[in-house]
């Protein structure tokens, strides 16, 4: 378990506020903007999301999340199945800017679950992907449009993050997998 | 473990049989994060669920109503499962209830009945079911008249095997659904505590065979209730005293039962299982132990009505009680739902697990 840090609880700060700018920069405003975390730690870093713009642009920007279980493409090859944590989606996306936020960027395959799972609550104007970090290794065409830190690793390394309110603390990690399971322990 | 002397058991029977677990009351509140993982490949019956275990199956099924409440109810989680209804006895609701759970997890269905097929011609039932996996069906709904019938598709069918009904024995669905209904309308989300009344018809009664092991593994106080000739077996069972913390009493005063009952739950007469003799006739019975608006009010004000259905309207139920303010009967069909969606996707993880 002994692992590298690679991202401290300040520097997640900084780069949650870098990314909530470059939301509004990109999209010219926070008109018509909504965040939607996925389940789980994508939600409350979401939620930090809306409360950096909301500090620095005024506006409330709705915050929802989502659910990609059903979704998966690897379901039938879990031993177990997931515990599914649902999907609040106070909102109609129709229309809207859909920024997608999730912890860590890695094979794509979470990504592309999200957007299957939120096609289904509506017809969004544009679907954005925001991420803390990105590990490299995508298998499918897609990339996120915000980054907080691009992270070179291997297959056989672990990437943790621990978010405060789910772990009790802030942080980004990188192990040795032990465990030749890098997949099922970490779903992205 | 509680064993019901009205009826040899099943699982004893055919040796299929998980050992119970420990009965642990349900602490209740306001549905934590499940701790519990899934571990059972077949729904036989839910006396093998633990408590986490019903937390798991009810948190699952919140999610389910989630789906249900979208315009577009359908998720792509069981693409390519083949779900086969194997229905030996008349049933609409349970079904159709299995039918659009499965078309909601976009698993492929099959709807065989028995009085359509080659039963008719003299195939047994295993060779039934070998069909019908040689066919591509990984998950069977099965519902037999005989008790016990599911346990025997369970020795040969190689996917999971889940009890729509047996005989007088088991309808682990209508249990949580049943269980899910009361939790969603009960102050505080949880039955624990509370007194459970199941009324009419409990000796042919799979439905209350299946709750009375669900609901005081939850924690509930549950009181079975209707003329002696009905309760057979019962009064001597609760008499005997059950395991642990499990309350559960048998009386035919309606009067006791009825007495700050927080959820009275009606059985339908079951006619066509009803041997003469047992009932003077229908017109007594619901003079003496049929539903009225009238004996509702000595329970709770807010006591929620049920009824697992069909409906014998004006016999086990007034149909103003069936219609009133405090019935959820069409909520429990609504919820049968989203608990089979629930028990289908748990149980399509379960592959290698021995039960």
């Amino acid at each position: 378990m002994s692992g590298r840090r690679i991202m401290t609880a300040e520097e997640i700060r900084r780069a949650v506020i870098r990314i909530s700018h470059e939301i509004v920069e990109k999209h010219a405003g926070t008109d018509g903007l909504v965040l939607v975390g996925i389940q789980r730690r994508g939600v409350p870093i979401a939620r930090r999301l809306a409360e950096a713009i909301r500090e620095h642009e005024a506006a409330a920007l709705p915050v929802g999340a989502l659910d990609i279980t059903f979704y998966r493409d690897d379901l039938s090859m879990l031993a177990q199945q997931p515990v599914v944590k649902g999907t609040d989606l106070p909102f109609d996306v129709t229309g809207t800017t859909v920024v997608l936020v999730d912890d860590v960027l890695y094979t794509g395959r979470t990504i592309r679950a999200a957007m299957d799972a939120l096609m289904e609550y509506g017809r969004p104007r544009a679907i954005r992907l925001a991420v803390l970090v990105d590990r490299g290794h995508c298998e499918l065409p897609i990339r996120a449009d915000h980054v907080g830190k691009n992270v070179p690793t291997s297959r056989e390394e672990l990437v943790r993050v621990r978010i405060e309110e789910i772990d009790g603390e802030d942080a980004v990690d990188i192990d040795r997998a032990v465990a030749a399971e890098p997949v099922a322990a970490r779903t992205t | 473990m509680i064993t019901d002397p009205a009826l040899a058991a099943p699982d004893e029977l055919l040796g299929a049989g998980p050992a119970a677990d420990p009965v642990a009351a349900a602490g209740g509140g306001d549905n934590p994060a499940p701790a519990g993982l899934w571990r059972h490949r077949h729904l036989l019956d839910v006396d093998v669920l633990t408590a986490d275990e019903l937390e798991l199956v009810m948190h699952t099924t919140a999610t389910m109503s989630e789906i249900l409440a979208r315009p577009i109810p359908r998720v792509p989680a069981l693409r390519g499962w083949g779900v086969t209804n194997l229905f030996y006895e008349a049933s609409t609701r349970t079904r159709v209830s299995f039918e659009v759970a499965a078309k909601n997890l976009s698993a492929d269905v099959v709807n065989v009945t028995a009085s359509a097929s080659s039963v008719t011609k003299g195939e047994s039932l295993i060779d039934t079911i070998r069909t019908l996996e040689a066919l591509g069906a990984r998950m069977l709904v099965i519902r037999h008249a005989t008790s016990g019938a599911p346990w025997l598709a369970a020795e040969t069918f190689g996917g999971s095997v889940i009890n729509a009904g047996d005989g007088l024995h088991a309808h682990p669905t209508q249990a949580l659904l049943d269980l899910y209904t009361m939790r969603t309308h009960l102050p505080g989300g949880s039955v624990a505590g509370r007194k459970v009344v199941i009324l009419g018809d409990v000796l042919h009664s799979r439905v209350a065979r299946s709750n009375l092991w669900s609901l005081t593994a939850s924690g509930a106080d549950v009181w079975v209730c209707g003329p002696v000739t009905l309760l057979r077996g019962f009064e001597a069972w609760a008499a005997a005293g059950v395991a642990g913390t499990r309350q559960f009493t048998a009386t035919s005063d309606l009067a006791a039962a009825l007495r700050d009952a927080d959820v009275v739950m009606a059985l339908r007469i079951q006619r066509e299982r009803m041997a003469s003799g047992l009932l003077p006739s229908l017109r007594e019975y619901a003079a003496r132990f049929g539903l009225t608006r009238a004996r509702l009010a000595t329970a709770r004000p807010d006591a929620l009505v049920m009824h697992p259905g069909p409906m014998n309207e004006g016999v086990e139920i007034a149909p103003d009680v069936a219609a009133g303010t405090q019935s959820v009967i069409t909520d429990q069909v609504a919820n049968g739902v989203a608990v089979r969606m629930a028990i289908l996707y748990l149980l399509a993880g379960a592959r290698g697990a021995g039960e």
